[in-house]
């Protein structure tokens, strides 16, 4: 790897996390709330674009591994006091794989739209288990009325009642969130998830055992949307049906397709746009959700590829060939060049593929 | 003679009504290319395909060695030593040549699904990739986009993935299809050295190929063997000559 910090895409990514950074030092608490709320969207748009974007499978129940962490933490939270983190939230997200295993390994038997119906279907079940049954206090909700404790030897670590603190260790997770997801990408198991959704039949006669590679990154998806959860339920000290039910799971579809759903950080810029787009409109306009609805279409239609294109035209095109947003998910191409001395054809500088490179799709669409 | 690597035994496939094959049998050997043809409709990719698992068998066996490999998932087969090649490319068209065959190393590295570390560096894949490239003669187009690869070049690809699968026995179908005259001469030799150490299953139209290549042949018409062999002996079967090859004869 020979990134370096002059490429702009990374100059970039480090100011923007720098400014996120600092934002809590100088914005307004109302600010600082919003952004965190904005990250945890990132981070549940994070999640499902690890199956949408590189499994090929559009899940319509994220949100209600989402609401199920959010419910987890409820049930262990006393009412005297916080849950301790270091306890609930592992227990919260070993629950939600749980969830997730039993979902996906009957919904990943189907193909295409029954894939989206079934997920449609498990995640509406485990809506009207929480709004129907007494076990989470109904349609009413659950409220959480202390957040979780980091405390090592009866010493807090970090005081979540802090909104700068509990910001702080969103943005962390958020990072490490990332991080991993790139990792995944780049590994011999994100390879074989996308040769699957590029070609099952193929990835099946080469060896590769589609049914479980699939089911393992349902799972993990799975949590990660449960760790979203589990922060915003923290971060709102309540807990509701609606948090599991298929509305939210169809926005953050949508923030996936707006963000880009070919590359790692796009769906994140997808939350952050549809979140900061509603809280504009809102404060402006009477019928704000008819004015969103036409500025998604048109953004749609002006960037198929989703906004992280935009990153396209603001950074100027260094060496090599260059994604958007993920500087870093770069195509083996370029390393091939390095390595074996050969780049025959002058467009494949141009061209990248998406088995490693996320954002070839938006790139063919341009 | 040389040990059997893969035998069909009774297979049948019914689509519907259809018998798409019916009691076929077979032996693939060692160090052998054993052609199938037949005319279009006679059954030899859904021949092909119960060889690979890619569709179940309605009734027979499947043996890999002497083991019974009729139930086994085609990633399973594959696994277990089964390599196949399609009669439509399938190859991943925006990847580079050692990316597709890096990724068919990789499945059969010992750590297919490994989350951590970066897919550059499984040293092993890496290895096996090199090798299976440079057997199909692809070296030099390492790091090309499949996309901008002649026709020609993306077959001896995908020849190159069945490699890098570690293939006991390799199962061709119809890889010289829509190819030009050199392109296909490169194809047979390439095809005639794949035999080395490992069984192969040609299924192929065009004549001129197979009677250069195979070393055993069996002739398929409406589901069904009708004659097996070797190739003169084919040849010269009557029932063939009326039912198949005449023309082709003639044409040759």
């Amino acid at each position: 790897m020979n990134r370096s910090l002059t490429q702009p895409t990374n100059l970039a990514l480090g100011l923007v996390l720098i400014l996120l950074i600092a934002l809590p030092f100088f914005a307004p608490n109302y600010y600082v709330q919003f952004a965190s709320k904005a990250m945890l969207m990132g981070m549940l748009a994070l999640s499902l674009n690890l199956v949408v974007g590189f499994g090929g499978l559009v899940s319509l129940c994220h949100a209600a591994f989402f609401g199920l962490a959010g419910y987890m933490l409820g049930f262990q939270s006393p009412e005297s006091a916080g849950a301790s983190l270091w306890l609930s939230l592992p227990v919260a997200l070993l629950v939600v794989a749980a969830v997730a295993a039993v979902i996906g390994t009957l919904s990943l038997r189907t193909r295409g739209i029954y894939f989206i119906m079934v997920t449609l279907a498990f995640g509406e079940m485990l809506f009207y288990f929480f709004h129907d049954t007494k076990i989470g206090g109904g349609s009413d909700g659950l409220y959480i009325y202390f957040k979780p404790e980091i405390a090592l030897f009866g010493q807090t670590l970090i005081d979540l009642d802090n909104s700068r603190s509990f910001y702080l260790l969103v943005l962390a997770s958020l990072v490490m969130t990332a991080g991993l997801i790139r990792g995944l990408v780049n590994s011999p198991f994100g390879h074989a998830l996308q040769a699957a959704r590029d070609n099952e039949r193929r990835a099946l006669s080469l060896g590769f055992p589609v049914f479980r590679l699939r089911l393992m990154a349902f799972i993990l998806s799975a949590m990660i949307a449960g760790l979203a959860g589990y922060f915003s339920a923290a971060q709102f000290g309540f807990v509701a049906p609606q948090m599991l039910g298929w509305h939210l799971s169809a926005t953050v579809l949508v923030m996936v397709v707006l963000g880009g759903m070919s590359s790692i950080l796009g769906p994140i810029v997808g939350a952050f746009a549809l979140i900061g787009l509603e809280e504009v409109l809102k404060s402006a306009f009477e019928h704000w959700k008819l004015i969103k609805g036409l500025i998604i279409i048109a953004l749609v239609f002006a960037l198929p590829g989703g906004l992280q294109q935009l990153t396209r035209l603001v950074l100027p095109k260094s060496e090599g060939p260059h994604t958007g947003k993920d500087s870093d998910n770069q195509p083996v191409e370029a390393d091939h060049a390095a390595n074996l001395g050969s780049l025959s054809d002058p467009m494949t500088g141009l061209i990248q593929p998406p088995m490693t490179s996320a954002n070839a799709k938006g790139l063919q669409h341009v | 003679m040389s040990e059997i690597m893969l035998s069909a035994k009774g297979l049948q496939r019914r689509f519907g009504g259809l018998k798409a094959v019916s009691d076929v049998s077979l032996d693939i050997f060692q160090n052998e290319i054993h052609a199938v043809i037949g005319p279009n409709g006679a059954g030899k990719s859904t021949l092909i395909n119960l060889l690979s698992g890619d569709i179940p068998v309605s009734g027979g066996k499947v043996l890999l060695g002497a083991r019974d490999i009729t139930d086994l998932a085609p990633n399973t087969r594959a696994m277990a030593g089964v390599g196949r090649s399609y009669q439509k490319t399938t190859i991943f068209m925006d990847s580079t040549v050692f990316e597709n065959v890096r990724l068919a190393a990789q499945a059969h590295s010992g750590h297919a699904l490994r989350m951590l570390g970066h897919v550059r560096n499984d040293t092993a894949a890496n290895a096996s990739t090199q090798a299976a490239i440079s057997e199909t003669g692809l070296t030099e187009r390492s790091g090309t986009i499949a996309r901008f690869m002649s026709h020609g070049e993306q077959r001896q690809l995908e020849i190159a993935m069945v490699l890098a699968t570690n293939p006991r026995v390799i199962l061709l179908d119809e890889p010289l299809a829509g190819m030009g005259q050199a392109e296909a001469l490169r194809m047979i030799a390439l095809i005639r050295a794949l035999k080395q150490g490992r069984g192969v299953l040609l299924v192929e139209h065009d004549m001129d190929a197979v009677f250069a290549l195979a070393d055993r042949l069996t002739v398929m018409a409406d589901g069904q063997v009708i004659a097996s062999g070797s190739p003169d002996h084919v040849r010269n079967h009557p029932a063939v000559r009326t039912a198949y090859l005449g023309e082709h004869e003639v044409a040759a």
